[in-house]
């Protein structure tokens, strides 16, 4: 199995597991306390502040690991809930068919008509920003598109002869969705989260940035670019970490994802 | 009726008939949601009496549906109400920013759908060499930063190092074009990045696919030279591919806006909406929300229009 | 002019495969073919499937489809290398000296642009004629391959026709250059059976007409005997054997030919109906939801323990969904269906499990009837965990003994569907509808997607097993030489309705209803001169009218 990764799966493999762990392990591994002022504002780098400070003379490093947890929790969190709402959603519709599949993928089209963070600052205006309602928010939200992916693909296997012969045969519901449909669902599947998980850190930075994510002074990746802008016509780059590490996440984790859609059509029960 | 005006405008219902179910989602989720303008007006430790003073006086007390179609009729008529903070006429307000929006998005469109299809199809021509891998790393790369964090990137680097242009989009009426032009550079340039690798991407998907049908072969098999090839027998079943990619993106566009502007302070609308949620300003969050919509569902639908418009098959029917 | 319009020596073509999961690497596909092809002769290709005959056609037009290269050997078309010639005279060639027919023309025909345009196109850029001379060109060959409205059918778009016209055209679009060669690629494969006939007489009379010379490519050893002089049968990229029609249909040397000439002479025993059949179809009625018109009209047919039905007919007859109908797929609107001696409920919900038992169905692709998550072992002991709560070592036991019925072993019990090859597919498919120890098969088409020894194969094992455990077979075919081997009784559908039914021996033999006569008379037989023969008989008989 492992002699079988291609490198690039395993660097991404790798990266996202390091990230993963900065972000559970961030208290024993930051240097300084997450809204500690120990320094002067925008230090440069220094053997005391890997990374400088920030503009509060916070430790910058520091706070980039807090950022990663507080914005890869959240992101992780609300891909689930996307994930678990929307794959259910999407299995039921496909397998049901009939009213139940018409009105589910009718409302999904109009929740889909609207771009995703136009009707997530609609929302944000009336309700309070807090972090289980900005999950909430995100999972829902976004939900439609692994329902779109789910039902998708169950439909185009819910009418493959196998399928249609273990319904000739008398199995239950049960049965065909759990081991008839899922098992050859379950890559584009797992490559899909991998996508939304990518998505999600993309799209709560972007609403930290904004001032309507993750509320000061919690850290978080698209916070620290806020409160570190003002730097830059100064030439202070402080604001632009962030950048570095959603992208090396994002790419480690799409190369995680393109590796596991490409295994699908492998020899050995692949879909080939 | 000829079958292709019996689609047309099936779609068109269907685009009305989203862009009211948006309008009546959009009213819906401020209702639902616990919280209301009284409430975002005098935050969250006002007295009840105050907060039901606040909602005789707003009307809030009347039935939901029949503020919901109040609302309606008054965006049929062009009337979107007041902006609770300021007072001044939303209509007013939203229309200088989406002007000044619509030329930011126009701008950054010209330059990146001929960039983005020229791309894509240097892609197709050097499939799996060089220039197309490089196009595809770029590509990873651009999906994978915020549209935000982009755009401070190109701010250090174009700005702040190199001089160039100024990092505030500021824009007024007594600007030349050309000023105009000098202003939005920067994030013109930010758009165009944003969308580029997109609608490149999906550019040579949906040409390669094209590129692998039989007619091709058997156009090649005629003898026909490659440009032949292309001009005669590829580019009249690609418009309508290329159409959907082009507006797809064109929409995404219209969300980018919304951060752009931010970064660099830019009086449009994506500013304003920002703003407003930020100030809790109900009724001006509504009318950009139901704005952005409506430009969403326009591009979506004009899309479907020209792929229903190429469709041999529908244009000459049996 | 040379005296051999097409020299081919020691053609070696090569491919770049990217197996999922592997490193893309070089195979070889055709490992030094040579033949010769005089001006105006035809030489016909024939082969299963992966014996590189398309890939040989294209060869002669320096054309490699999708990563294919032709890695050695000499072309020579009209006394010059095509190998060693530049791109601007491998252009001149193609479309100019060397044209092709594909078998899909509906694919091959542009959608977006008029029949006519297509169809001169090559002429008009090759300079063989001016815009005007090919149109004209092209109406009279319309005219000769029997279209309908010869001087109009140009101004319409390729949706416009329907397939068989379609492939005409793409004759005509071959032929309106005035080319040397062409090379027909399966142009009837796509084709029904009694449209076949008609495109095949039409080609056949055009070649002969233009002088043309042609390489036929098919994999359907009757066909060829029709229209070559001279065939190549090709095996795995290599020459089985090369000789004149009159030769290899009837004189040939090797094991392999002689199979492929032979196929289908299994010998079967019409069995006599008993008293008591397991399956009677009364009156049924049947439509799809959202059609407005019936599919099936008053179907009735019966079929009796241990004996085959043949349910033959072309595509859009209703035989599939008679299938449909019989499973409790598709609910009937009238008319009832009795099985084994009880009556059957219309739904499939409504259906017990014993029913559901006794009433097994193989379906056609055997490639997406299985799971391919799942092992053959899952596949075919599933049956025999749900029905007889059979589990652990006795499971297995049986699990092996049906694949051993099946002539596959033991040792496939662990492999994954991918991992087979076609036949043995539809084995397992076989071994897992036998596991629920049916009374009656559905057989959907089992045997179309197979090359003809394969299907063959198939076809012995089905009636060893009818010998076997006594199982009733409802057989859905399109192909009359299936239906001779292994039928009891034939039901002839066409257009939603049954138009002969009887035992074998009554449908078979005349006097034959329209329908049933032009059917039979369709399905090419392997004897120089056939076609000309059903040609002629078919004048007579509309000049009888």
């Amino acid at each position: 199995m492992i002699k079988n990764i291609p490198l690039s799966a395993l660097i991404g493999l790798i990266f996202t597991g390091a990230y993963f762990f900065v972000a559970i392990a961030a208290p024993l591994i930051a240097p300084y306390g997450m809204a500690e002022v120990v320094g002067d504002v925008w230090e440069p780098a220094s053997s005391k502040h890997l990374l400088g400070t920030d503009n509060i003379g916070r430790d910058l490093l520091t706070r980039m690991i807090y950022g990663g947890r507080t914005t890869i929790f959240i992101a992780a969190a609300a891909t689930l809930l996307s994930f678990l709402t929307g794959t259910s959603l999407g299995l039921l519709a496909a397998v049901l068919g009939g009213w139940a599949d018409q009105a589910l993928s009718r409302t999904v089209d109009l929740i889909m008509s609207i771009p995703s963070l136009i009707l997530a600052l609609v929302i944000l205006a009336i309700v309070p920003v807090t972090v289980p309602i900005l999950i909430l928010v995100m999972g829902l939200l976004d939900a439609t598109r692994p329902y779109r992916l789910s039902r998708s693909v169950a439909v185009d296997i819910n009418v493959m002869d196998y399928v249609e012969a273990a319904k000739l045969r008398g199995e239950g519901r049960a049965w065909i969705i759990f081991r008839e449909i899922l098992p050859n669902a379950l890559s584009p599947l797992v490559a899909e989260f991998g996508l939304r998980f990518i998505f999600m850190v993309l799209f709560i930075s972007t609403l930290s940035f904004l001032g309507l994510g993750v509320q000061p002074p919690l850290a978080d990746w698209g916070g620290i670019v806020k409160e570190n802008k003002d730097g830059i016509v100064y030439g202070i780059g402080a604001a632009l970490y962030p950048a570095v590490a959603i992208a090396t996440l994002a790419i480690s984790v799409n190369l995680v994802a393109d590796w596991v859609l490409n295994r699908t059509t492998s020899l050995k029960g692949g879909r080939g | 009726m000829h079958p292709i005006i019996k689609l047309v405008s099936q779609r068109l219902a269907l685009g009305l008939l989203l862009l009211f179910g948006a309008s009546a989602l959009i009213f819906g989720l401020t209702e639902a949601l616990p919280g209301d303008a009284a409430q975002a007006v005098l935050g969250q430790s006002a007295t009840p009496e105050a907060l039901a003073n606040l909602r005789e006086e707003m009307g809030l007390n009347r039935p939901a549906l029949t503020r919901y179609f109040e609302w309606l009729g008054g965006i049929v008529q062009g009337d979107l109400g007041q902006s609770l903070t300021n007072k001044l006429d939303i209509a007013e307000s939203i229309g200088k920013r989406l002007g000044n929006t619509l030329f930011l998005a126009c701008v950054a469109a010209i330059v990146s759908v001929p960039l983005a299809i020229f791309l894509g199809l240097l892609a197709v021509r050097y499939r799996n060499r060089w220039p197309d891998k490089l196009i595809s790393a770029i590509t990873l790369t651009t999906v994978s930063i915020p549209e935000f964090l982009i755009g401070y990137v190109v701010i250090y680097y174009v700005s702040v190092k190199l001089g160039w242009f100024s990092s505030l989009a500021m824009i007024n009426d007594s600007m030349s074009f050309g000023q105009k032009l000098n202003a939005i550079a920067l994030p013109a340039f930010v758009l165009t990045l944003v969308v580029l690798a997109q609608m490149m991407r999906m550019t040579r998907a949906a040409i390669l696919n094209l590129m692998q049908s039989a007619y091709i072969e058997t156009a090649e098999l005629k003898g026909l030279s490659t440009f032949q090839v292309i001009a005669r027998h590829a580019f009249p079943n690609a418009i309508s591919p290329i159409v959907n990619v082009v507006m797809l993106n064109l929409a995404y566009l219209v969300v980018g806006v919304v951060v752009v502007e931010v970064v660099f302070v830019y009086p449009g609308m994506g500013q304003y909406l920002v703003d407003a949620v930020t100030k809790r300003d109900v009724p001006v969050v509504l009318a950009c929300g139901v704005v952005f919509a409506a430009v969403y569902i326009g591009l979506n639908m004009v899309a479907d229009i020209v792929s229903i418009l190429a469709n041999p098959r529908l244009r000459h029917p049996k | 002019m040379s005296d051999t319009l097409l020299k081919v020596r020691d053609l070696k073509i090569g491919a770049t495969v990217y197996p999922p999961g592997e490193k893309p690497h070089d195979i070889e596909i055709v490992h030094g073919v040579s033949f010769d092809l005089a001006p105006g002769k035809v030489l016909g290709l024939i082969g299963e499937s992966g014996a590189g005959k398309s890939t040989i056609g294209l060869a002669s037009m320096a054309y490699g489809r999708g990563g294919v290269e032709i890695t050695g050997g000499e072309v020579w078309v009209n006394g010059r290398d095509i190998m060693k010639s530049s791109l601007g005279d491998v252009r001149n060639l193609r479309g100019g000296e060397v044209t092709y027919v594909s078998q899909s023309a509906a694919a091959s025909f542009n959608p977006a642009k008029k029949i006519m345009d297509q169809v001169v196109e090559a002429a008009v850029e090759h300079k063989k004629f001016s815009r005007k001379e090919a149109e004209a060109r092209a109406r009279e060959l319309f005219a000769k391959l029997g279209l309908p409205d010869p001087d109009n059918i140009g101004n319409r778009y390729p949706h416009q026709v329907s397939g068989g016209q379609l492939q005409r055209c793409m004759t005509a679009l071959a032929l309106c250059p005035e080319p040397d060669l062409v090379v027909f690629d399966e142009p009837t494969t796509a084709l029904d059976v009694t449209t076949q006939i008609d495109v095949l007489m039409a080609i056949k009379e055009a070649i002969a007409d233009t002088g043309v010379a042609a390489l036929y490519i098919t994999h359907d050893l009757a066909v060829v005997a029709q229209v070559s002089d001279d065939i190549m049968v090709l095996r795995m990229g290599d020459t089985v054997e090369y000789g004149n029609t009159d030769q290899i249909i009837n004189n040939p040397q090797e094991e392999y030919t002689q199979a492929l000439v032979s196929v289908r002479s299994i010998e079967h025993e019409e069995k006599q109906p008993t008293s008591e059949p397991v399956l009677s179809v009364d009156g049924i009625t049947a439509r799809y939801k959202g059609l407005n018109f019936d599919v099936l009209h008053n179907v009735n047919v019966e079929l009796h323990p241990g004996q085959t039905l043949a349910v033959v007919g072309e595509s859009g007859s209703g035989k599939s969904t008679l299938a449909r109908v019989i499973t409790g797929l598709l609910p009937p609107r009238d008319g009832e269906i009795t099985f084994a001696g009880r009556k059957l409920s219309s739904d499939l919900a409504g259906r017990s499990r014993e029913d559901l038992r006794e009433l097994q169905m193989i379906y056609q692709m055997a490639d997406v009837a299985m799971n391919p998550r799942q092992t053959v072992g899952t596949i075919i002991g599933r049956p025999l965990e749900f029905y007889f709560n059979m589990r652990g070592a006795e499971k297995h036991k049986r699990v092996v003994e049906l694949l051993d019925e099946i002539e596959l072993g033991e040792k496939f019990i662990d492999r994954y569907p991918a991992e087979l090859s076609g036949g043995q597919k539809q084995r397992v498919c076989i071994a897992r509808s036998l596991a629920a120890k049916p009374k009656m098969i559905i057989c959907d088409e089992v045997t179309s997607a197979l090359d003809p020894l394969v299907a063959d194969g198939i076809l012995k094992l089905l009636l060893d097993l009818q010998k076997i455990e006594d199982v009733a077979y409802l057989f859905i075919t399109h192909d009359l030489a299936t239906v001779r081997a292994i039928s009891d009784s034939i039901a002839v559908m066409y257009q939603g309705r049954v138009v002969r039914y009887g035992p074998k021996s009554q449908v078979l033999s005349p006097p034959f209803d329209d329908y049933t006569d032009l059917l039979l008379s369709s399905v090419p037989e392997m004897h120089l001169g056939w076609l000309e023969e059903v040609v002629a008989h078919r004048k007579m008989e509309s000049a009888g009218n």
